[in-house]
């Protein structure tokens, strides 16, 4: 499952932020912020896609930068709360 | 208020009449009301004339008593009333009562220091035909453009870019240097433009063209006196000073005018000031103008229909839509001559119609208030992050955060654990940029989407930080932070893109209170802390004109001014210039951005209409399209003839034709 997350997240950054050139996605656990790719306000744009497309609820205390950070820490977040959510489901 | 321009040639033959005519012609929108040349053996100058003080007798160009010493003059000299009696007890005798003249025998009487007694804004040539020595001056703070394009021996300048343009003889080309300061600063810093072998005069700057070669100088530089050194600390004191030198810079913005003056209202505290100043200490009648959107999250109505009340001033207002943006968009490219990462010039040139359409020449405005007075939001970021620096492991320190940006849809209150990540970049204390570095770097997110061939040439990046004058480490950071504002923002984008620009496209002159020589030089040696007071702008202003503003808009928390940006054009279907500007073939022919990254963010703006679209995306496409627009316009696009035209009445002295003739 988390290859399967991960491969849409990268997808998803490649399409939103690098606008197709997959050849800057950074790798797994480098800071999304520091590399230029996601700024203060697009960072709302990826909590739109997480819970658009993931089917989660992102709420405020989950926005700090281990969970959005980087495409590790953000595959780590959505599979934790994907499978919270069917534990409860 | 006027255009000007001219070239000269210190060896070879006479310039050519025919190009500076069509320079002047280019000129036509900053000065309607008539033309002028002068030409000798060496020099030609060129006028367009907006006629506002003396506007009978005050053509252009002038000269003194004997005729050897020319001058081309576009601004305003706020104090020639009393430079012109000072002068009249030196001796000079005067044939015009326009401030023009005055400056031509302050020349005389004081040389280059003349321009340290000039309260006003202005560039101007003038030219010494006994010396063959050519000088240019801009005021301090650049409010007035001007630009020009050299030789050891040759200069031809302009106060537009497309008047020096009209020599086909140009190479037109981007300087990638100059792109690469926009898509850092917002601007870039002078003497520096984004076109190869095109300079701008610094502001604050002379410089002169004789047989010695070509040199300049500062006559005037920003400063601020060392932290604690201050020569006022009582906040009282201050307030009383700094409300004395407004209430005088706003009258004489107002009273030194042969036609009527209008005045700006934004909603916000400055322009209620200048305009509530006016009412209260002149007897002239008020006329005020505002911008209002159609779009809730930029409008300030309800603020504008307040002070309007409180004033009883005769009002008018437009409403802007994101369509009229679009619409007006191309148009306002070709005025601010350099790439803009928003759309805010274009309402401006909107509201400025407005004031034209009303018969009025003039508006005083409250441009440069935050600069000089410390009302920026980067000035709190800057303490914010300084403050954290101090102690970044601190639990607490980093929440102030979120107290920024209280007025932003998207607010770094809504994902503050991100937004601290953001604010949080570079935390240097000792870093002399520390207010800047996260403007800079998400702004540099846009360079991502430069060609490869540009990036190449871009090894270095800017460095303005460099330039900070020795002895700015023991300012007060604030004073840094001013001086980096009022080196890059202030001229390269507000005053000139959201200014000058903006206003003289629709022929109006702006008069800017807050940028008054004694308003200025009062400010910057005010305590830091008696202008940004914790995090609370503006402080010793509000205090100043406590009585003046109502309570409602003195305490709302500062609207920087924006408008729509992405959706002003996606939001329906796209202009058809857009998609022409936009195409992979026009973005091959500039050169500057790489066409895959264009179509992806043009797909993305497509797919969203730009709704709740990112800073940094709003930014990019910004970038874009005013760099395919200017590129279009001033690289590829030669001019038409029917751009060339000088405006009538025309004043024609040549000395090398003897010629003298009006028509």
């Amino acid at each position: 499952m988390h290859d399967q997350i991960r491969n849409e997240l990268r997808e998803f950054i490649g399409d939103n932020y690098l606008f197709g050139d997959h050849d800057r996605l950074p790798e797994d656990e480098a800071s999304l912020l520091e590399e230029g790719i996601v700024d203060s306000t697009g960072i709302l744009e990826l909590i739109e896609f997480l819970e658009d497309h993931f089917g989660i609820v992102v709420g405020e205390s989950e926005t700090v930068f281990e969970n959005l950070g980087s495409v590790g820490g953000l595959t780590r977040f959505v599979a934790s709360k994907t499978l919270a959510g069917q534990t409860v489901g | 208020m006027c255009g000007i321009c001219g070239v000269v040639v210190l060896d070879g033959p006479p310039p050519d009449r025919e190009l500076v005519t069509r320079m002047i012609g280019r000129l036509r929108h900053r000065g309607p009301d008539g033309s002028g040349l002068y030409r000798d053996d060496h020099a030609a100058l060129g006028h367009t004339r907006l006629a506002i003080i003396d506007t009978e007798g005050g053509a252009q160009p002038l000269s003194n008593e004997d005729e050897t010493l020319w001058i081309s003059f576009n601004g305003e000299i706020f104090n020639y009333v009393e430079l012109g009696e000072e002068l009249r007890r030196c001796g000079h005798r005067f044939r015009t009562a326009s401030d023009t003249e005055v400056v031509v025998h302050a020349w005389e009487e004081w040389g280059e220091q003349c321009f340290t007694r000039f309260n006003g804004q202005w560039a101007l040539a003038l030219w010494d035909s006994r010396e063959q020595r050519l000088v240019l001056s801009r005021d301090r703070l650049g409010v007035r453009p001007l630009f020009f394009t050299r030789d050891r021996h040759r200069i031809a300048f302009a106060s537009e870019v497309k008047a020096l343009m009209a020599d086909p003889a140009l190479p037109r080309a981007f300087d990638p240097i100059g792109l690469d300061e926009v898509l850092t600063y917002w601007s870039t810093v002078a003497p520096r433009t984004v076109f190869a072998g095109i300079e701008q005069l610094e502001p604050g700057h002379v410089a002169v063209l004789d047989r010695d070669g070509f040199r300049r100088h500062p006559y005037w530089s920003i400063d601020f006196p060392d932290r604690d050194t201050e020569p006022g600390q009582d906040i009282e004191t201050n307030a009383a000073e700094l409300r004395e030198r407004l209430v005088e810079a706003a009258r004489l913005r107002f009273v030194r005018s042969d036609v009527p003056v209008g005045a700006y209202l934004s909603g916000g505290i400055d322009s209620s000031i200048t305009a509530a100043v006016i009412a209260r200490y002149t007897e002239a009648p008020l006329h005020t103008f505002s911008l209002r959107f159609t779009d809730a999250e930029f409008d300030e109505g309800v603020h504008q229909q307040k002070m309007v009340a409180e004033l009883g001033a005769q009002h008018e207002e437009i409403t802007v839509s994101p369509a009229d943006v679009a619409e007006v968009f191309p148009e306002v490219v070709r005025h601010t001559e350099t790439p803009v990462l928003r759309t805010a010039p274009a309402p401006l040139f909107l509201l400025s119609r407005l004031v034209r359409d009303n018969g009025y020449k003039v508006v005083v405005t409250g441009e440069g208030a935050d600069e000089v007075l410390g009302g920026y939001d980067i000035f709190r970021e800057g303490r914010v992050r300084a403050f954290w620096a101090r102690d970044p492991g601190s639990a607490t320190r980093d929440r102030a955060v979120e107290l920024l940006y209280p007025w932003m849809e998207r607010n770094p209150g809504t994902a503050p654990a991100f937004a601290r990540s953001f604010f949080g970049q570079d935390l240097d204390a000792d870093d002399p940029a520390i207010s800047h570095r996260p403007r800079w770097a998400s702004t540099s997110a846009v360079k991502a989407m430069l060609s490869p061939d540009l990036r190449a040439e871009l090894d270095r990046g800017p460095d303005v930080v460099s330039r900070m004058p020795s002895g700015s480490d023991a300012w007060d950071p604030l004073s840094r932070a001013q001086w980096l504002e009022m080196t890059t923002l202030l001229p390269g984008y507000i005053l000139s893109s959201q200014g000058d620009r903006m206003l003289m496209g629709n022929s109006v002159e702006g008069r800017f209170p807050f940028l008054d020589k004694e308003v200025v030089e009062l400010a910057n040696r005010l305590p830091a802390r008696h202008k940004l007071c914790g995090l609370d702008e503006k402080h010793l202003l509000k205090i100043a004109f406590e009585d003046l503003v109502p309570e409602q808009i003195r305490r709302r928390p500062k609207q920087p001014y924006r408008s729509p940006d992405t959706a002003s054009f996606f939001r329906g279907t796209p202009p058809e210039w857009l998609t022409e500007v936009t195409s992979p073939e026009a973005l091959a022919a500039a050169g500057v951005f790489a066409p895959r990254p264009v179509a992806g963010l043009l797909a993305k703006a497509a797919r969203t209409g730009g709704v709740r679209a990112g800073n940094t995306d709003n930014m990019r496409l910004l970038a874009v399209v005013s760099t395919q627009l200017l590129h279009q316009q001033l690289v590829v696009d030669a001019g038409s003839a029917s751009d060339d035209a000088p405006p009538a009445p025309m004043t024609v002295i040549d000395r090398v034709q003897h010629v003298r003739s009006t028509a």
